[in-house]
């Protein structure tokens, strides 16, 4: 495309600025976090580097058993038929749009202190155990990413020519050498990063399930330093450490090219010749079967419970879901505005900032804006408009890669047309790109917000009393053991997300044409 | 007249040459083995690569530099040629604006082009419901009402069956009478059916254009070898 080598014209500006201005909050973020750090004496005492120590432990944990689990499911799945594997395979991909305080919820009611797996316990007459701590925290990352783990390493299975399958079954030569050990060691690495990154900087499961001095998270650190310390200093010390952790592992991410993303285009029937030997038709049926019960029964019991809860519900609950509406609709319309120009201006910079705050985390830029609100007005009356605008930003990597490749894609396939026709600028972006991309569009926003529906650690870090969202209602309701009313709510949350999430992924989809 | 100078391109392993011209209102149909350089001669022409020397002309001026839609040239791709998501009238009438706000007059003078190709009452169907024949009609009829008087095909019908081939290549020959016309294609008779005129793509160089009948009863080396004739 030489001489069209700008065919989106003038529609390619505005990409431009909002790179700009995407780059400049983040710097500026981070450079008030900088000051403020250099300005306080002393640096990582001995509890700093327990939480460093605590976040790279559990983190790695974490990644190692989602991705090690994630192994004989995703290929049970991949070389079995049976009814409801379609079904299974697509509810893999609810955590993304599961808020992660729901998830929670319904783990402490199979998992806790009186849940379903301790009543069973004491009728053996056996010991009960406790989640709280490492092990907690490691149980809650498992659920939320083995999902991603299989849907990650399914896709490299399918990606399996099932010609290739045949020859190596007519060479009688062993699958697993052959085929399936290539392929998972250049699919695991990627899997691996992708959980360890999310778990870096996950601060939910933290802090409801970890806490105390032993199972602190530096992301946990930072808010109980804001919020219970009113040490500003020391919050952005430790900021700025969760930042160069981040930035370490987001550039060998990137440098690897690890997968982020859902695992898109499970539906093809690659892998299917399965061995018919008893025992491992058993084993990948024990392995669906663990996968399936482990993944499901939380989520029934927040729906069991939230029905009971139902009529216990506080009487802010109708305001709480407007104002977590409202900041879920704001998050999504501008994580999609910026995800949309950054993706016509196309490029390097446009990747590079599209990827930037995944180097980043919610607790940091959000200790950031804090310090910059903090000398002009009071950071909570803000708390709202900064919450949208974060998870807008948080959700901005996701949204950007699924944009970008669509962008990408209708000009690899209708740009020569377009060119011929001199179709260009706004008419280009009004009767081309804007309708090819209505399923991503919709995808996409769906997506954000969901993501920012159920956002808690920005809102925690910033409310003040009288700015409940769905998500701080529920935690304040833990909080104050009134469980059967948190059930309730997190029944309304998932209502929320998942009607978000439906109604516009639905809105791309109505007679799109393929 | 169109006129290729001294029009090289060089990418890698990869080169091309050609010099010659083709008298306006001919068909020549453009032949040769698979990655010798066809498609690519078509995308210079039409303004998609740059060349890496030479010079483009159409009757006197130099449209070299000229982007694609600037030039006095209508291509039909390989596919995609019909944007999925507008109707086929809105296809059509990409050719008058490419904004799509038309006139009375100018749906009008959409709906004709239809009836002309014969996808009369088309108009407000959707690309995915047509047949690959009709389909090729619909993109015929942009084409038509485009008025460029440079035709490129770049194998167009290729994935349509013989008949509906050579149905194709007759409306072509029949509506398009009067313009420039290129067209690549793998099969001889292609050549014979609608061209005036035959250039063999081989080697690195596009050979100047022959008279069809003459290249076929006494073809050059790489002609006869191309064709698997000794």
């Amino acid at each position: 495309m030489a001489r069209g080598a700008q065919p989106l014209g003038r529609i390619r500006a505005p990409g431009l600025a909002v790179a700009f201005a995407i780059a400049g909050f983040l710097g500026a973020s981070v450079w008030a976090v900088a000051a403020k750090a250099a300005g306080r004496p002393g640096f990582l005492t001995a509890a700093d580097l327990a939480a460093l120590r605590f976040t790279l432990i559990q983190a790695a944990l974490s990644a190692a058993l989602s991705v090690g689990l994630a192994i004989p499911v995703a290929r049970a799945l991949a070389r079995r038929r049976f009814a409801g594997r379609g079904a299974l395979i697509t509810l893999l991909g609810a955590p993304f749009i599961l808020p992660v305080i729901v998830a929670v919820l319904g783990l402490i009611a199979v998992f806790g202190r009186s849940g379903l797996l301790n009543e069973l316990l004491a009728l053996a007459h056996l010991p009960k155990i406790s989640i709280y701590g490492l092990a907690g925290v490691v149980l809650g990352h498992v659920f939320l990413n083995l999902p991603l783990g299989i849907r990650l390493i399914l896709q490299g299975w399918q990606a399996i020519p099932s010609e290739r399958v045949r020859l190596a079954v007519e060479l009688e030569g062993s699958r697993w050498r052959l085929l399936e050990w290539p392929m998972l060691r250049s699919v695991l690495p990627g899997a691996f990063l992708a959980v360890f990154l999310i778990c870096l900087t996950s601060f939910t499961v933290a802090l409801t399930l970890g806490g105390g001095p032993k199972a602190t998270t530096l992301e946990l650190a930072i808010y109980q330093a804001v919020r219970f310390d009113f040490d500003l200093a020391k919050a952005a010390q430790l900021a700025l450490l969760q930042l160069a952790l981040g930035a370490v592992f987001a550039a060998v991410a990137y440098r690897s090219g690890a997968a982020l993303g859902m695992g898109a285009g499970l539906g093809r029937q690659g892998f299917a010749i399965a061995p018919h030997g008893r025992l491992s038709t058993a084993l990948d049926t024990f392995w669906i079967a663990l996968a399936a019960t482990f993944l499901l029964l939380p989520m029934v019991m927040v729906v069991a419970n939230g029905l009971g809860g139902l009529n216990g519900l506080p009487s802010g609950i109708g305001v709480a879901v407007l104002r977590s509406v409202l900041v879920a609709l704001a998050a999504a319309a501008l994580s999609v505005a910026l995800a949309l120009a950054l993706a016509l201006r196309g490029g390097p910079v446009a990747m590079l900032v599209g990827s930037l705050p995944l180097a980043t985390s919610a607790l940091v830029v959000g200790t950031g804006v804090f310090l910059m609100l903090h000398g002009l007005i009071n950071p909570t009356r803000a708390a709202l408009p900064v919450t949208a605008a974060l998870n807008a930003l948080v959700g901005l990597p996701f949204v950007f890669r699924g944009i970008s490749s669509a962008v990408e894609e209708t000009e690899a396939n209708y740009g020569r047309l377009a060119a011929s026709l001199g179709l260009f600028g706004w008419a280009r972006l009004r009767l081309l790109i804007l309708p090819r991309l209505r399923r991503p569009l919709g995808f996409a926003a769906g997506l954000a917000a969901a993501m920012s529906v159920g956002d808690l650690g920005v809102i925690l870090l910033f409310s003040g009393g009288d700015q409940e969202t769905l998500p701080l209602m529920m935690y304040r309701l833990m909080g104050a053991y009134r469980m059967e009313a948190a059930a309730g709510v997190a029944l309304v949350l998932v209502v929320v997300s998942l009607s978000l999430f439906w109604l516009f992924d639905r809105g791309g989809r109505a007679d799109a044409d393929a | 007249m169109l006129t290729l100078e001294n029009l090289t391109i060089e990418q890698g392993d990869f080169r091309l040459k050609a010099d010659w011209s083709v008298p306006e209102g001919s068909v020549t149909a453009i032949v040769g083995p698979s990655g010798g350089g066809k498609s690519t001669l078509l995308s210079m022409i039409g303004g998609y690569f740059s060349p890496t020397s030479g010079r483009i002309f159409w009757k006197e001026a130099d449209i070299g530099a000229l982007p694609p839609g600037k030039r006095p040239v209508s291509t039909l791709f390989q596919d995609n040629n019909l944007f999925p998501h507008l109707t086929v009238a809105q296809n059509v009438g990409l050719a008058l604006r490419p904004d799509l706000r038309l006139g009375v007059g100018e749906n009008e003078q959409v709906e004709a082009a239809l009836a002309e190709v014969g996808l009369g009452g088309f108009g407000a169907r959707k690309p995915g419901t047509l047949s690959g024949g009709q389909a090729s009609r619909a993109a015929l009829a942009r084409v038509l009402l485009q008025s460029r008087p440079l035709i490129l095909l770049d194998e167009p019908f290729s994935a349509l069956g013989p008949a509906m081939r050579r149905e194709m290549l007759e409306l072509v020959a029949e509506k398009l009478k009067g313009r420039t016309v290129l067209m690549v294609t793998h099969d001889p008779e292609d050549a014979k059916q609608i061209a005036d005129l035959l250039v063999m793509v081989d080697g690195g160089v596009a050979n100047a254009p022959v008279a069809t009948s003459k290249a076929f009863a006494r073809p050059g080396p790489a002609l006869a070898a191309y064709l698997g004739r000794k």
